[in-house]
């Protein structure tokens, strides 16, 4: 096949491909949205009375305060509303929301990628550890996130802890078991013969450690991180719910489904998607410098 | 000339019951320093478990050996020997200068130090002028003379090499094999050099150690007394091809050519 190269590459590659997957879920959505909300409009028309027109009905299918589904231009002028006409200050500002969801994701990130490492660490390097806490670990992840959310929640405000923490730390909850799964493998991925080596330097457990062991699992850790960073946002959003709607993306969305106010919700639930995004892109490019800088990059 | 390497009556049995396999049998040999002895026989004939057994990669399971003069793990936490696997096995995170100084920094040597062995072995090997470069950026043959300049680089009085260019090709064989032989010739490190092949085998060795299988024992010991100066052309010479003959009856009356 011909290889092509620079702005021509970009379009061909990506951007018509990614065009044509968009246009058509816009294309469905609107068709959708004509849809489930046509019911409404019809039953409208038949208690006034009146006769509406097909294009008519089109029209306003597209335009209701509270839709079934809202049309995606509802979608954007909302968010646009509430990002950019509002003051991040503003309770009614999405950015001021994101914010608030954004702070307690990345320090729930910060430390379950701390508690993945460190509990990896422990398993690799002892037995006893490793049959003891793995099935806990992985038992931790039965548990649903929406039961358990509300009791730490809960617990720790009775106990004076309130805020930021309570949330991240439901979001440590879930983050921290794909890092700690993920080093694990990571940890021991050095084959026999790198180990081997390191046996005849007679080096110790902590030589072993940092120049073997440490440098083989980046490429894992970063693999982990990108799961885990998207889940502590999951996790940052349930955690906003039994607080009571006060604050952050998931107090959006509850508080948008106590009113019925979809376009809220549809929009809270974007802002949500690209932030997830744009952490998973932002962790994928420091990956891609740290192994650049390792030399490990393809 | 002083003996390095001592074993008798060795035997090592991997698990036990209905499974074990039985790698080595009543091994008695004695090497002595500044030699370079070849162990080869067919796969199974426990040559690899020999060699892991002096660098104290594996434990025996009866006999004595020793290895300068001490068990062989005492010499391995002297750091006694180099080793050099059968893949370069080189961390792909570090350049080659950054693995070769790995040994070097595990031994807690000073970076002047470092850095200067570093210079000196990848002369040695021909690789000056691809410190910066990662593995991935260099050919086999070029990855497996770095992992050569690696075990020299702390300088230790022995070389264990397991079947190290075993994964390259015959050109590329031929020449590391030259470059290993002036290589000994400068350090006169003793080397124990594991191979299946048995050109390559009469080409570098002063010994040659005939290894037959199940259970890994050894059938003869050829001397190989070609002399310092062996040029690659030195193959086709009728001393060349009488050892080379030798070291193959050795090989089918150790059984080694049956199924």
């Amino acid at each position: 096949m011909l290889e092509r190269r620079g702005f021509s590459a970009l379009l061909y590659d990506r951007i018509v491909p990614i065009g044509v997957v968009v246009a058509v879920i816009i294309v469905l959505w609107y068709g959708f949205a004509v849809l489930l909300n046509a019911q409404f409009e019809r039953d409208q028309a038949a208690r006034a009375k009146t006769e509406i027109t097909t294009s008519q009905l089109i029209e306003r299918t597209l335009s209701q305060d509270r839709p079934l589904l809202p049309a995606p231009h509802q979608v954007v002028s909302e968010i646009w509303d509430t990002t950019v006409m509002k003051k991040i200050t503003s309770k009614r500002s999405l950015v001021y929301h994101g914010w608030i969801t954004l702070s307690s994701t990345l320090l729930g990130f910060l430390m379950g990628t701390v508690l993945g490492i460190s509990l990896a660490v422990a398993i690799v390097h002892s037995k006893v550890l490793d049959r003891s806490l793995m099935p806990w670990i992985i038992v931790s992840q039965t548990v649903p996130i929406l039961a358990i959310a509300p009791v730490i929640i809960v617990v720790l405000n009775a106990i004076g802890i309130s805020g930021l923490f309570p949330k991240a730390l439901i979001s440590t909850y879930l983050s921290f078991f794909p890092v700690a799964v993920g080093m694990v493998k990571g940890l021991r991925s050095p084959d026999v013969m790198h180990l081997d080596l390191m046996r005849t330097y007679n080096s110790s457990a902590a030589q072993i450690f940092w120049k073997l062991r440490w440098p083989a699992s980046v490429p894992f850790l970063f693999t982990s991180m990108k799961v885990a960073v998207a889940i502590s946002l999951v996790g940052a959003i349930v955690g906003e719910m039994p607080t009571g709607a006060v604050a952050g993306l998931g107090a959006r969305l509850l508080s948008g489904s106590y009113y019925g106010q979809t376009i809220q919700i549809w929009s809270a639930l974007f802002s949500a998607a690209v932030l997830a995004a744009l952490l998973v892109m932002l962790v994928d490019l420091a990956s891609r410098i740290v192994l650049r800088r390792m030399g490990m990059a393809q | 000339m002083s003996v390095v390497i001592e074993a008798k009556g060795l035997d090592l049995t991997f698990g036990t019951g209905e499974g074990a396999v039985h790698a080595l049998a009543d091994i008695d040999l004695s090497i002595e320093s500044g030699e370079f002895v070849s162990l080869i026989g067919p796969s199974g004939c426990g040559k690899t478990t020999l060699l892991r057994v002096i660098a104290d990669l594996e434990k025996p399971t009866g006999g004595t050996i020793s290895v300068n003069g001490v068990s062989p793990e005492a010499a391995r936490l002297a750091r006694a020997y180099g080793y050099v696997f059968q893949a370069a096995a080189l961390y792909p995170w570090r350049t080659i200068a950054g693995n070769i100084s790995l040994p070097l920094e595990v031994m807690g040597m000073s970076k002047a130090d470092r850095q200067q062995r570093i210079a000196k072995n990848m002369e040695l090997v021909n690789l000056t002028g691809f410190e910066k470069k990662f593995p991935w950026q260099l050919s086999g043959g070029m990855q497996q003379r770095a992992s050569i300049a690696r075990a020299l680089s702390f300088d230790p009085d022995m070389l264990l090499m397991d079947e190290p260019f075993g994964a390259l090709d015959e050109i590329v064989r031929d020449h590391l094999n030259e470059q290993l032989l002036k290589l000994w010739a400068q350090t006169k490190k003793t080397v124990v050099f594991v191979t299946h092949s048995i050109p390559e085998a009469v080409f570098l060795s002063t010994r040659i150690v005939v290894m037959s299988p199940r259970p890994g024992r050894i059938h003869e010991v050829i001397d190989c007394d070609l002399g310092d100066d062996r040029p690659l052309d030195i193959r086709e010479t009728p001393k060349f091809l009488e050892i080379a003959h030798r070291v193959r009856e050795g090989l089918r009356l150790g059984h080694s050519y049956e199924d």
